[in-house]
């Protein structure tokens, strides 16, 4: 850890010698009609921390009341909602904004911007997210509808029609989940298109596209998918809305309508959808590891091709959740295949973050460990998904705890734990503080311990024929015990964010002030102050490689020389 | 950060234009939106278990597709004359522009209401109902909203605050305008003459 | 590790842990994707000891230590060779895979019906099964009946997949992989059960309330056996005059608008065949053993049982409801 900031000519913040206090009434009026990518990035992120909380809640309630089979802790119809809620809040109002708050926040700093093309398009498209997430939650609140059967939608999150007709869901619960995901829907493609314009538009002299940070690369990525895969979802509950309120017969079984199609446009945006979500995990675990093996990304245009390969196959796997629906054998087959093709760029980048730590001088900081547990993580995750990717292993599998426990290894084992990472490192950044070590390294002992004891474990009871999406189960199917290791895992991983939290906090008024660049990196946004001026830049810089700082500090061996 | 000035000053350092790449950033998710639509349309062809057919009762809609697709036309030559600094000829032919994008609407809702009114063709009929007044639709929502965007820029062409200056941001909004006019040229391949 | 688990979880031959794992087959479909099962995990397994041990590896070598003289290790930016090698080999072993992969899917989805099949069609409900025997013209409903299909004597079973309301699906891990029941489609399956005995499964797609209560028992017998099945839910209803009140009752109320009883007035089809009722161990879709008090039980209230169920309890005095219940328990 580098024990000084690097004062770079032009980069201090020139800020008065003093605070102009204000007013409670003042301050959140700031952050309300802000469109400072920064503060709009730390709203993102704290929006998705509440909302962490929220879906950790449901799903402890969930795992306590499937320890035991045939329990009653929980009623049916509350079990359904909140499997529900979880996975709609979890992927759309915690993943997606904790992705766009980060990617707010560094990207204009990583290319050397003074905020994102579109400042005013970003203040919107928060607010369209964190409307949506409160329309959602309102349903728990909001009552029952015409019908008197409403309350939060228990369609699941991904509302497989037609169960989500009118007919099978009275009341206003499923127009609950189809509104609130239009309403983020348009956030997210109003942050995806902020995103491409700055990255193509705004860019620093000398920063072509070949000396992006892979931060840069792999949130244009993003974009793009999102721009692909964002449409469909809204195209899809539209059609969904059409039906349940103008008598429309898109997924109307009854009128020969289909409920295949659905599946289809679902899939279409749910899988490329988690793309969007760990691709932005892989910008973070690119930043972090070279810094603390200290040594550039091993392979920088292979990492670059990797990952754009990643997005345009990931819109052609689409069916692999679909491999029990009757597709035939030839149909199958190809899925197959272009599953098992996009392992491959996912393999490629396991194998550069390794080569980029072989040789180096690991220093393991706390955002180095979670980042460590990322790569174990995300190879098993990888590797289970290529077992999901064989369609026969797949029709025992699917719709099992086997696929909750492969998506949960990779959303919470991959993304959640290179999102400790990303916060852990640049925290320091965002607030002028370091996050307390040792805090630091209880939540990663406590979370690591809690996650492999439920999510380990879970994969078991899929193989034994443990569907999902059960309130209860029998006795007597081998279940019994795998269910019971799977709670108490949530107990640890509980602990550790209680840890992590009370760590922010306390860092946050009282941690070691962090100067401009603790961890001695190399990337543009540890040039500026911590926490950087609201312009972030006195002067835009100009660079020539791909790790400005590092030029600065070898100026006898510089990057570019070598790139 | 100015430590090797000179050999970023030789070459200069140009980036693409956000707007034209916000527009078009837009225009791609757009273009997923619709493409849902259109696949829908296609895969329920033929599917309808009653009710009239699309043979039966749509009207090929020559003349408003031919308003439509010149005022992509007029839109260009608008901004032809913007970029020379003619703004009276920019206005009237931006005028021109919504006058044929309104002419569109119109046309589209009088082919509705006689489909819904004299044909019995509607939303709810059937397969064919729900997917041709979605897709035909969501498109005439997109005029809509190009139609409102036109008019706002009309109306402060005529108040004089409309400049040669402009034109980049004129141009951005033409792409817009453009991506409606292409999708129309999808929607009636697919709606009147590959669905009939 | 996971070939351990593997063999651990299952011991095909003698009963396994557990009565609902993949690694326990006993049928042929069910056979076939345990061999390509075992083999991915291998290929996976051998994948995750190579990376795994490298990056521990590289975690323990390349450490900092302690004496560190604080100089930069040296900064190595790429290599093609690397690249191209961790390209090729990652290809051919999807090549391998996909093309296993692909034989099983065709093997198994493209099987030819012999003429010896049986065939059901399986119509999913929310929240019960209903089979129809077409060969023989009945239907049943919760508990189904299959003969054992030996080497000398193919049996298969054909299953032809419909769906009443919304989207269910046939899961029962030790015949075959599950397959969707989804409506305004037609799906098909097949079994090949070569060991007698009781397989068990779940609905596995996500179907409203009572998703998790809607269990399957299928009843593989030897031939014999499954030809007396057969005859006894062939004959209509057995009418038995000292239960007539009950009868009357049954008739009376609603009942019959859902349920069919062969040989009576009621011929509902919402609910499950009642025709013989009495030949199956359980009732609602598997939740609790068919006995007299659970029957009552269940007529008096079902969402006290099931709740959630689309059964509505109607409201019987207890008079009625000893009388229907006496009714139902004759109908063997």
């Amino acid at each position: 850890m580098a024990s000084d900031s690097f004062p770079l000519p032009g980069s201090i913040a020139l800020t008065p010698p003093h605070e102009i206090s204000k007013t409670w009434l003042e301050v959140v009026h700031d952050w309300v009609s802000t469109v400072d990518h920064k503060r709009i990035g730390l709203m993102y992120i704290g929006y998705a921390l509440l909302f962490l909380v929220v879906g950790g809640v449901e799903a402890t309630l969930m795992r306590i009341q499937l320890v035991h089979p045939r329990a009653t802790f929980i009623s049916p119809q509350v079990f359904n909602r909140l499997f529900t809620m979880h996975g709609t809040t979890m992927i759309f109002f915690v993943a997606m904004p904790v992705v766009f708050g980060f990617g707010n926040y560094l990207v204009p700093l990583m290319i050397g911007a003074r905020d994102m093309a579109f400042p005013r398009l970003n203040a919107f498209s928060f607010w369209m997210t964190a409307f949506g997430g409160l329309l959602l939650y309102f349903s728990f609140v909001g009552g029952d509808g015409l019908y008197g059967a409403g309350s939060a939608p228990d369609v699941g999150w991904f509302a497989y029609a037609p169960l989500t007709a009118t007919a099978f869901s009275r009341g206003h619960s499923t127009d609950y989940w189809a509104l609130s995901l239009l309403v983020s829907g348009v956030g997210s493609i109003g942050g995806a298109v902020n995103f491409i314009a700055t990255i193509l538009s705004t860019r620093c002299p000398g920063m072509t596209l070949g000396k992006m940070p892979l931060l840069a690369w792999m949130n244009f990525v993003m974009a793009g998918l999102v721009l692909a895969a964002l449409g469909p979802l809204t195209a899809a509950q539209v059609m969904l809305m059409i039906d349940r309120y103008l008598g429309g017969h898109f997924f109307d079984t009854q009128a020969g309508g289909s409920a295949v199609i659905w599946m289809h446009f679902f899939w279409i945006f749910g899988h490329p959808e988690v793309y969007i979500l760990v691709i932005p995990a892989f910008a973070f675990v690119s930043e972090i590891v070279p810094v603390f093996s200290r040594k550039a990304i091993f392979g920088y245009p292979a990492m670059v091709a990797a990952t754009v390969a990643i997005g345009f196959v990931s819109l052609s796997v689409w069916a692999h959740h679909m491999f029990t629906v009757g597709m035939p054998s030839y149909g199958n087959a190809f899925f197959v295949l272009t599953t098992m093709v996009v392992g491959i760029p996912t393999g490629i980048k396991i194998f550069n973050w390794l080569a980029t730590m072989w040789g180096g001088k690991i220093r393991f900081a706390v955002a180095m460990m979670f980042c460590i547990g990322f790569l174990f993580q995300f190879l098993i995750a990888g590797l289970t998904g290529i077992m999901l990717a064989a369609a026969p292993f797949n029709w025992q599998l699917s719709a099992s705890y086997f696929v909750v426990a492969h998506f949960h290894y990779v959303i919470v084992g991959g993304i959640l734990f290179a999102l400790f990472g990303a916060f852990y490192y640049w925290f320091p950044k965002m607030t002028g503080r370091m996050l307390d070590e040792t805090l630091g390294k209880w939540h990663f002992w406590l979370f690591l311990i809690g996650f492999h004891l439920t999510f380990d474990s879970m994969h078991i009871p899929g193989l034994l024929g443990m569907p999902r999406r059960i309130y209860t189960y029998e006795p007597g199917r081998g279940w019994e015990i795998w269910n019971l290791i799977c709670t108490i895992g949530v107990l640890f991983q509980g602990l550790g964010v209680l840890v992590f939290v009370f760590n922010m906090i306390r860092s946050y008024y009282g941690g070691t002030p962090a100067g401009n660049d603790p961890w001695d990196a190399w990337t543009l946004e540890w040039s500026t102050s911590s926490p950087p001026p609201a312009y972030n830049f006195a002067k835009i810089p100009a660079v020539r490689s791909r790790r400005p700082l590092w030029d600065l500090k070898h100026p006898e061996d510089p990057d570019w020389k070598y790139e | 950060m100015s430590a090797t000035p000179l050999a970023i000053a030789e070459t200069p350092w140009t980036l693409p234009s956000k707007g034209r790449v916000g527009i078009l950033s837009l225009i791609a998710a757009e273009s997923a939106i619709f493409s849902i639509f259109v696949v829908a349309y296609l895969y329920y062809l033929g599917k309808s278990l009653a009710g009239p057919t699309p043979r039966q009762v749509l009207e090929v809609p020559i003349f408003d597709t031919i308003c439509l697709l010149s005022s992509s036309i007029t839109i260009h030559l608008a901004l032809g004359a913007l970029h020379k600094a003619k703004t009276g000829l920019f206005s009237a032919w931006w005028f021109a522009t919504l006058a044929l994008g309104a002419i569109f609407l119109v046309g589209t809702g009088r082919d509705w209401y006689r489909l819904i009114y004299r044909e019995g063709f509607t939303i709810h009929t059937n397969l064919a109902g729900t997917t041709y007044y979605s897709l035909v639709g969501l498109h005439a929502s997109h005029v809509t909203v190009g139609l409102v965007g036109l008019i706002i820029v009309m109306l402060l062409a005529l108040a004089g605050k409309v400049r040669q200056e402009d034109a980049e941001r004129c141009e951005v909004f033409s792409y817009y305008w453009h991506f409606v006019d292409a999708v129309w040229v999808v929607v009636f391949t697919v709606v009147y003459i590959i669905g009939r | 590790m996971w070939c351990a688990a593997a063999t651990a979880l299952g011991a095909p031959g003698n009963a396994p842990a557990s009565p609902t794992s993949m690694f326990a087959p006993e049928s042929t479909p069910a056979h076939s994707i345990y061999d390509i099962s075992i083999f991915v995990l291998e290929v996976s397994g051998a994948i995750f000891v190579v990376v795994a041990s490298l990056l521990v590896y590289a975690v323990v070598k390349f450490r900092q230590r302690r004496d560190d003289d604080g100089t930069e290790p040296a900064q190595v930016y790429g290599s093609n060779q690397i690249e191209l090698a961790w390209t090729v080999i990652p290809v051919l072993i999807v090549v391998v895979l996909f093309l296993s992969t692909a034989q099983v899917i065709h093997r198994v989805q493209d099987a030819r019906r012999p003429a010896s099949a049986l065939d059901v069609t399986v119509v999913g409900h929310q929240f019960w099964w209903e089979y129809r025997y077409p060969q023989y013209g009945f239907e049943a409903a919760n508990e189904l009946h299959v003969p054992v299909s030996a080497d000398n004597q193919r049996a298969p079973t054909f299953l032809t997949l419909l769906s009443a309301d919304t989207d269910h699906s046939f899961w029962v891990p030790r015949l075959a992989g599950k397959t969707d029941l989804i409506p305004n489609r037609t799906n098909r399956t097949w079994i090949n059960p070569q060991q007698p005995g009781l397989y068990l499964g779940q609905c596995a797609q996500y179907c409203g309330t009572e998703h998790a209560l809607m269990l399957l028992r299928v009843y593989v017998q030897p031939r014999d056996e499954f030809d007396r099945w057969v005859r006894e839910q062939q004959q209509p209803a057995i009418q038995d005059p000292s239960v007539a009140e009950g009868r009357r009752v049954f008739e009376a109320t609603a009942c019959i608008n859902c349920h069919t009883v062969r040989g009576t007035v009621a011929d509902g089809r919402f609910g499950p065949d009642l025709t013989h009722l009495m030949s199956r161990d359980t009732l609602a879709a598997g939740i609790i053993p068919n006995n007299d008090a659970n029957l009552r039980a269940w007529i008096q209230n079902p969402n006290a049982i099931k709740p959630g169920s689309l059964m509505p309890a109607m409201n019987l005095s207890d008079r009625e409801l000893d009388q229907v219940t006496a009714y139902l328990l004759t109908l063997h």
